[in-house]
C-alpha cells in the first residue's frame, strides 16, 4: 500500500501524504481535534502552544496563495516558527535536485515540511528521503492527493450533515486532473458515505475511477438527482480549452451549477467548492455565496483542520516526548 | 602440436539445447579456432586440448538481445559501451542490437563506424546497430538507409520518435523494403501516449499518474500492419505491452504478413500494481500494464507470436531515479536479468527449455538477420553454460552494468550463467 510510510509502528501519523489507507477512527480523531481547535480559536486570542519551538517550512513548488496562507496561519496559531518558500523551477535548473533542496532545508532544523509540487508522488518522495523525525505534510501533489483539503471537506460535511452513512455526494467537474477529487473520494469511502458520484463529460473522467468506489454520470441532471452534497471542482481554463472542452460556456451550459438547477436539488443539499471559483463556469456567482453554499466556511475550516493535522503529527503528548528523549544522551541527534 | 589442437575445447556432458535442430540431449560440443567443430551425444574421436565437464549444466547458443541501450555515444554518465559489454557477457549475451537513438543519432556511416570502434575496443561481444529510419530521427526526411546498410546496420528504426505524418511512414517502409531492411517499430503513438508515465487504468488513476492508454500501442500496430499489407515490407514490433497488440500481431502473422515481435523480459513479470508506492524502478515505457495483459503476453511468447524476449536495457545513474515518479527517467537495467527471468518462465512451465533458448537466441538472431543462435557445426562458438538449479538473490550493487536501476533487487532466482564463451573464449565465468 502506498500509505504505510505515513504511519509509525503504532499506527499514528508520522506524515500525511494521502488519506488512502487511513482508518475511519483516525480521520474522525483529526476532525474532532479540528473542532476543538476551531472552538479554542473563536476568541480574540487565537494563539495556542502546541508547536512552540517547532519549525514548519512551507515548501511550495507550485504557485498558491490560499492554501499556503491557511497552512501558515495554522502553524502560527500553534506557535510554530514558520518559513515560507516559493521554489520556482529555477533552483532545479541550477543543477540542484529536489533531494538537494530538501537536505539543505533539513539542515536548518525544520521539524515539518508542508509541500506542494506538481508531480504526483512528490510527497511520498520527500517522505522517503526525509531524515528520521522530519515530517512531511502533503499540500497537494500533482493529480494524486490533497489530504488536508479532503479532511476539511469532510469536516464541513460532518458539521452540516452529521452522519456520513446516509449521504449521497456528487463531485462535479475536472476529476481527471483533480487531487481534491481523489482525496475526497478516499475520505468519503473511509467514512462510509452511502453513494459517491462523479459527474463530468467523459474527457474529464479518468479511466477506472469506478474502482475507487464511485458511480460515473455524464449528465448533471441525473448526477445531482437526490444528492445531499455537491462538491464542485475548479476548472483550470488554460488546460481545458480545445483539448478537453470546446468552451467554458458550453461546460457551464451542461455542468455549471445555476439558480435554475439548484431548484431541483434536495431542499437541504449543500454546495461546496475548494476555491478559487470561476464565476460563470462551475457555478453562478449568486449561487456561490447563496444560502446553500458552504464555500467560505470551507476556508475557515481549513485552518482548524490543518492545525489538527500539524498538532497530531508534531505535538506528541508529553509521555512520548519523555520516552523519545531518554535514549539520546549525546544531544547530537534530533529530538524525536 | 597444431594450432587447431591448441585452440580447442571440448565441453562434455552438458545438456545441449539447440532449437534450430530440435536437439535437447546430454552430449558433447567441440570448439576449434572459435567455431563449433562437433556436436553429438557421444564423445568425439579426435583430441581436444582441454575438456570442460559441464555435467548438470545447460549449453545453449549465446543470448541475442534485440534492444539494449549502451548510452554511447552521448550519455556516458549513464554507461559506456565498455561497461555494458561486461554486463552483457555476465548476462550470457553474445550479441546485442542497439537502437539508433544515441547522441548523435545513428543516421550516418560515421556514427556506425565510431560505435564499431568502441565495440572492438571493448571486445567479447557482437554489437550490432539499427540505423535511423529518418534523418536525426526527426521524422521529416528519410535517412540514408542504403549507406547505413552498407555500413553494417542490421535494420532501421525511428525508436520512440514519431513521424511527420503517415505518408512519411509509408515511404520509409517502401524504401526500406527495397533494400531488404527490416523496420524495427517501437509501437507507441506519441500523441496518444501524450507524455504519460503509467498504464491507463485503476492504479494509475488512483495515484494520479499521467496515463498511457493501450490505444497508444494498438493504434500504432494497426497502422504499421496496414502499411505492411500494402508494401510487404518486413516489420518487427519491439517491446509489446498489451494483449490487444499481441492479438493484432498474431492475426497478421496468420495472414502470412512478414511481421515479428519481441517483449521486454520485465513485461512478463511486472504489472501496473508494482508501481504502487510510486516505485520509480518500475517506471518503464511502455508502462507496466494489467495482469491480464501480462498473461496474454506470456501466452503469446509461448505460442511464438512474440518470437523474442529482450532486455530493453536502459541503464541510469542513481539521480535519474531519485525524483517524484513522473519526473524520473524510464527504464530498467536489464542485461543481467534477461536470462534469469526467462528461466523463471521455464520454472513456471510456460516455456520448455528449448523454447526459452529459441526466444532468447534463435529467433532474435533470425529477426536481426545475423549468423547466431544455433549450435550448428561451423558456427561461431558463442555459447552460454547455465546452471539451472543454483539459487541466488540479486544484489543491485553487484550488477556489472553502470546502471543499478532494477526493480528486481532482492529477488530470488533459480538458474544462473556459469560461463559465457565468445568465439570459443571464455569472456565471463563464475
Amino acid at each position: 500500500m502506498t500509505s504505510n510510510i505515513q504511519l509509525d509502528s503504532s499506527g499514528r501519523l508520522k506524515h500525511l501524504l494521502t488519506l488512502e489507507g487511513l482508518s475511519k477512527s483516525l480521520i474522525l480523531q483529526i476532525l474532532d481535534q479540528a473542532a476543538e481547535f476551531a472552538e479554542a480559536t473563536q476568541g480574540r486570542d487565537k494563539k495556542l502552544d502546541h508547536l512552540r519551538g517547532r519549525t514548519v517550512i512551507n515548501l511550495f513548488f507550485e504557485a498558491s496563495t490560499r492554501t499556503r496562507t491557511t497552512f501558515e496561519l495554522a502553524a502560527a496559531r500553534l506557535s510554530a516558527d514558520v518559513l515560507n518558500l516559493q521554489v520556482a523551477a529555477s533552483s532545479t535548473s541550477k543543477g540542484e535536485t529536489l533531494l538537494d533542496t530538501l537536505k539543505t532545508l533539513e539542515a536548518m532544523q525544520a521539524d515539518m515540511f508542508v509541500i506542494r509540487h506538481d508531480a504526483s508522488g512528490a510527497a511520498h518522495f520527500f517522505a522517503q528521503h526525509a531524515a528520521p523525525g522530519v515530517a512531511i505534510l502533503n499540500a497537494g501533489d500533482g493529480r494524486h492527493a490533497h489530504p488536508t483539503q479532503g479532511l476539511l471537506d469532510m469536516y464541513t460535511i460532518r458539521q452540516a450533515k452529521g452522519d456520513f452513512s446516509k449521504l449521497k455526494v456528487a463531485i462535479v467537474g475536472d476529476v481527471v486532473h483533480s487531487r481534491v477529487a481523489r482525496s475526497d473520494i478516499n475520505a468519503l469511502r473511509i467514512l462510509g458515505a452511502k453513494e459517491i458520484r462523479v459527474v463530468a463529460p467523459p474527457t474529464l473522467v479518468p479511466a477506472g475511477i469506478e474502482q475507487m468506489g464511485v458511480k460515473v454520470f455524464h449528465s448533471l441532471e441525473t448526477g445531482l438527482d437526490g444528492v445531499d452534497v455537491v462538491i464542485l471542482l475548479r476548472l483550470q481554463k488554460e488546460r481545458m480549452l480545445g483539448a478537453f472542452l470546446p468552451s467554458m460556456s458550453e461546460f457551464h451550459r451542461d455542468f455549471g451549477l445555476t439558480k435554475a438547477r439548484i431548484k431541483h436539488l434536495k431542499p437541504d443539499a449543500i454546495i461546496m467548492h475548494p476555491g478559487p471559483i470561476n464565476r460563470g463556469v462551475e457555478i453562478e456567482g449568486d449561487v456561490a455565496y447563496g444560502p446553500r453554499s458552504l464555500i467560505l466556511q470551507q476556508v475557515s475550516h481549513g485552518i482548524a483542520v490543518r492545525m489538527a493535522v500539524m498538532a497530531m503529527i508534531l505535538g506528541r503528548n508529553s509521555e512520548d516526548e519523555a520516552l523519545a528523549k531518554k535514549p539520546s544522551k549525546s544531544g547530537k541527534g534530533r529530538k524525536k | 602440436m597444431s594450432s587447431t589442437k591448441m585452440n580447442s575445447l571440448l565441453i562434455a556432458n552438458a545438456r545441449l539445447l539447440d532449437p534450430a535442430s530440435g536437439l535437447d540431449a546430454t552430449g558433447f560440443l567441440g570448439i576449434r579456432d572459435g567455431k563449433i567443430a562437433y556436436v553429438g551425444k557421444t564423445r568425439p574421436k579426435d583430441a581436444y586440448a582441454k575438456t570442460l565437464d559441464a555435467k548438470g549444466q545447460w549449453l545453449m547458443p549465446g543470448v541475442v538481445d534485440l534492444a539494449a541501450r549502451f548510452r554511447e555515444p552521448g550519455q556516458t554518465t549513464k554507461a559506456t559501451i565498455a561497461s555494458e559489454s561486461r554486463a552483457a557477457q555476465a548476462g550470457g549475451i553474445t550479441a546485442v542490437v542497439l537502437p539508433p537513438d544515441t547522441s548523435p543519432v545513428i543516421d550516418s556511416p560515421a556514427v556506425v563506424d565510431r560505435i564499431r570502434g568502441k565495440a572492438l575496443a571493448a571486445g567479447g561481444l557482437d554489437i550490432h546497430v539499427l540505423g535511423a529510419l529518418t534523418k536525426g530521427l526527426a521524422g521529416e526526411a528519410l535517412a540514408e538507409m542504403s549507406s547505413l546498410k552498407q555500413a553494417g546496420c542490421v535494420g532501421v528504426s525511428n525508436a520512440a520518435f514519431g513521424l511527420r505524418d503517415s505518408l512519411m511512414g509509408r515511404r520509409a517502409l517502401e524504401y526500406a523494403q527495397g533494400l531488404g531492411l527490416t523496420v524495427h517499430v517501437f509501437p507507441q503513438n506519441p500523441a496518444l501516449a501524450n507524455g504519460g508515465c503509467a498504464h491507463q487504468g485503476p492504479v494509475g488513476t488512483r495515484l494520479g499518474l499521467p496515463p498511457i492508454p493501450e490505444a497508444a500501442e494498438v493504434s500504432a500496430i494497426r497502422f504499421w500492419i496496414t502499411l505492411v499489407e500494402d508494401t510487404e515490407a518486413r516489420v518487427h514490433f519491439g517491446r509489446l505491452s498489451t494483449a490487444r497488440g499481441a492479438a493484432l500481431v498474431e492475426t497478421a502473422q496468420k495472414r502470412g504478413l512478414p511481421v515479428t515481435a519481441d517483449v521486454a523480459a520485465h513485461q512478463l513479470f511486472l504489472i501496473d500494481e508494482d508501481v504502487e508506492g510510486f516505485n520509480a524502478m518500475c517506471h518503464v515505457i511502455p508502462p507496466l500494464r494489467s495482469a491480464a495483459d501480462r498473461d496474454a503476453l506470456r501466452a503469446a511468447v509461448k505460442r511464438g507470436v512474440i518470437g523474442a524476449i529482450c532486455s530493453d536495457h536502459q541503464p541510469h545513474e542513481a539521480d535519474a531515479k531519485t525524483n517524484p515518479f513522473p519526473l524520473t527517467e524510464p527504464g530498467i537495467s536489464g542485461l543481467e536479468t534477461l536470462l534469469p527471468l526467462t528461466l523463471r518462465l521455464v520454472q513456471e512451465k510456460i516455456l520448455t527449455p528449448l523454447q526459452a533458448v529459441e526466444r532468447l537466441s534463435t529467433t532474435p538472431a533470425r529477426i536481426a538477420g545475423i549468423a547466431a543462435g544455433t549450435l550448428a557445426v561451423g558456427q561461431s562458438a558463442d555459447l552460454v553454460l547455465v546452471d539451472p538449479a543454483v539459487r541466488w538473490t540479486l544484489d543491485a550493487q553487484t550488477l556489472l552494468s553502470n546502471g543499478h536501476n532494477t526493480p528486481f533487487a532482492g529477488s530470488a532466482f533459480t538458474g544462473q550463467v556459469r560461463q559465457t564463451l565468445y568465439r570459443g573464449q571464455s569472456v565471463f565465468s563464475q
